[in-house]
């Protein structure tokens, strides 16, 4: 019953965060605060995760099928597959889950606790709009970047990888990540990546946004926050990948 | 005006406000005074509407609060300037752009203009060269200030401050009560101040609101307030030597 609740209160809150916007200045300046600060300030660790990922991909993906029988591009298909399918679109979100959640969820869950949300229902402007918004828009239009950026990386990181220890010779892998492809694999990767950003903004932000008591409250929901994106990534990533891939 | 009908609100199964009754005139400094946890902040967020009461209603002009629509509450709200007990900055504005915030939200003149409304505001509240700072870096007594310059930005026609001297010296302390009085009387705002700082009371006080244990205990103007015979009330605010030296002057 608790989690009907929930779910109850949450699409409710929604309904707040996209009614009309008192000033649309604002809300385009706070938009641009929040891609800076989820979206360009993720760079770095997306960039790191991305380039030993491929790199460990593109090895484990040699040692396991080490045999004369198949084919020397499979390493490099093998390595873009991966990647573009599940590595950066999901798991780059379920990193960025962790990172632009929590921050979400601190943000707005300690304006609560000091009274902050409540400064600004008493002036009359739309709280979950002003706050959350700026954050949805922001993550929605920077994500996909992030994941494209995340693709090259990882791919690059298993070429270096591949090459510099021997495994695969430069030829082959870029025959690998060329062959066979399918540009609907990133229409799917970037479909999945704008769902997931609209769950880690907005479950992120219920959290916060219902935070009661005090900074210990704040941890909690810090925490709550990033575990239930996570859950409803998993879950969304399945049902996802059945409708679209299948 | 406000008017307070029967109000009472409780958390889970502490009851913290018990049927009041009040009618808090426009033009005049309303004071509610009391004990620390006697409910007056509570009372505060209840009539602003951030508690629903169990009980009673709340009427705004005669408009009763609670049964009114998202936007029409809203609507009243951009009438109401408050100042938290918290002070309820936020932290990731300077002290300018806290006061800018709801001129920038809602009104409707030039750039220039709501800058130097918010020159103004802050100079009112004796905060000047901070504009740059952020809430943290500037203290307590100062954060109280810039939220009373906030709260004033909008030239309010309801204006509520919690304990708006906890915090100050006893100079600034004047100088806030005299502003909260200036504007009351200038703009004709319906004004409620909770504090138990019997020099704002003595100093500025209207019409006197005591709550006790929840209750409106007492209701009176200043004069009625130092005669007064009611047993809890008297112990609240002779509980001072200061007073109590001013009760013997009288009677002496
Ligand atoms: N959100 C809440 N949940 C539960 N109880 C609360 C809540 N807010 C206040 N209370 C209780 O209500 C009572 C009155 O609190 P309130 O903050 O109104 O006191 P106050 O008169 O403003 O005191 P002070 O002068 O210290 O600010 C206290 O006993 C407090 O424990
Ligand atoms: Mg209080």
């Amino acid at each position: 019953m608790r989690i009907l609740y929930h779910i109850g209160r949450y699409f409710q809150l929604q309904g707040e965060v996209f009614s009309k916007p008192e000033r649309f200045g604002i809300y385009w300046k706070r938009t641009i605060e929040e891609i800076d600060l989820l979206g360009v300030k993720s760079l770095g660790i997306v960039a790191l995760l991305s380039v030993f990922m491929g790199a460990v991909i593109t090895i484990q993906t040699k040692t396991n099928i080490d045999s004369p029988f198949i084919p020397l591009y499979v390493v490099g298909f093998a390595a873009r597959q991966s990647t573009i399918l599940e590595f950066s679109p999901t798991i780059i979100s379920l990193i960025l889950a962790g990172k632009v959640g929590s921050t979400i969820a601190a943000e707005i869950g300690s304006m609560r606790v000091k009274e902050q949300i409540d400064a600004l229902d008493i002036m009359g402007v739309n709280s979950a709009g002003y706050l959350i918004l700026p954050k949805i828009i922001a993550c929605v239009v920077i994500n996909p970047f992030l994941i494209i950026i995340s693709m090259f990386l990882s791919i690059f990181g298993g070429y270096m990888a591949g090459t510099l220890s021997g495994l695969v010779s430069s030829a082959n892998y870029i025959e690998g990540i060329q062959f066979d492809f399918n540009a609907y694999h990133v229409t799917y990767a970037l479909i999945k990546t704008v769902v997931f950003a609209i769950i880690i903004t907005t479950v992120s932000a219920y959290h916060g946004y219902y935070t009661s008591g005090g900074t210990r409250e704040v941890g909690i929901s810090s925490t709550k926050a990033v575990v239930y994106s996570d859950v409803v990534i998993l879950i969304m990533n399945y049902l996802l990948t059945q409708t679209l891939l299948l | 005006m406000i008017e307070v009908v029967g109000l009472s609100k409780r958390f889970g199964s502490t009851q913290v406000l018990t049927d009041i009754n009040a009618v808090f005139a426009k033009g005049k400094v309303n004071q509610v005074i009391g004990k620390s946890g006697s409910g007056k902040s509570v009372l505060a967020k209840c009539i602003v509407g951030l508690y629903v009461p169990e009980e009673g209603e709340v009427r705004y002009d005669g408009q009763s609060f609670h049964t009114l629509d998202k936007e029409a509450k809203r609507q009243i709200r951009q009438e109401i300037g408050m100042l938290f007990q918290s002070s309820a900055l936020f932290d990731s504005l300077t002290v300018l752009e806290n006061v800018l915030f709801p001129l920038r939200m809602f009104a409707t003149m030039a750039p220039e203009e709501m800058l130097e409304r918010a020159h103004l505001c802050l100079k009112r509240v004796n905060i000047i060269d901070k504009d740059g700072l952020y809430p943290s870096e500037i203290s307590g007594g100062m954060q109280k200030r810039v939220g009373i310059a906030r709260a004033i930005a909008m030239n309010p026609k309801y204006l509520f401050v919690d304990e708006p001297n906890s915090g100050l010296d006893p100079q600034t302390s004047i100088v806030i009560d005299e502003l909260i009085q200036e504007l009351t009387e200038e703009y004709g705002t319906t004004t409620i101040v909770i504090t138990h700082d019997m020099n704002s009371v003595m100093g500025t006080g209207d019409n006197i609101f005591f709550i006790h244990q929840g209750r409106l205990w007492w209701k009176g103007t200043r004069d009625e307030l130092l005669t007064s015979d009611n047993k809890e009330l008297n112990e609240f605010i002779f509980a001072g030597s200061l007073m109590r030296q001013v009760r013997k002057a009288m009677k002496g």
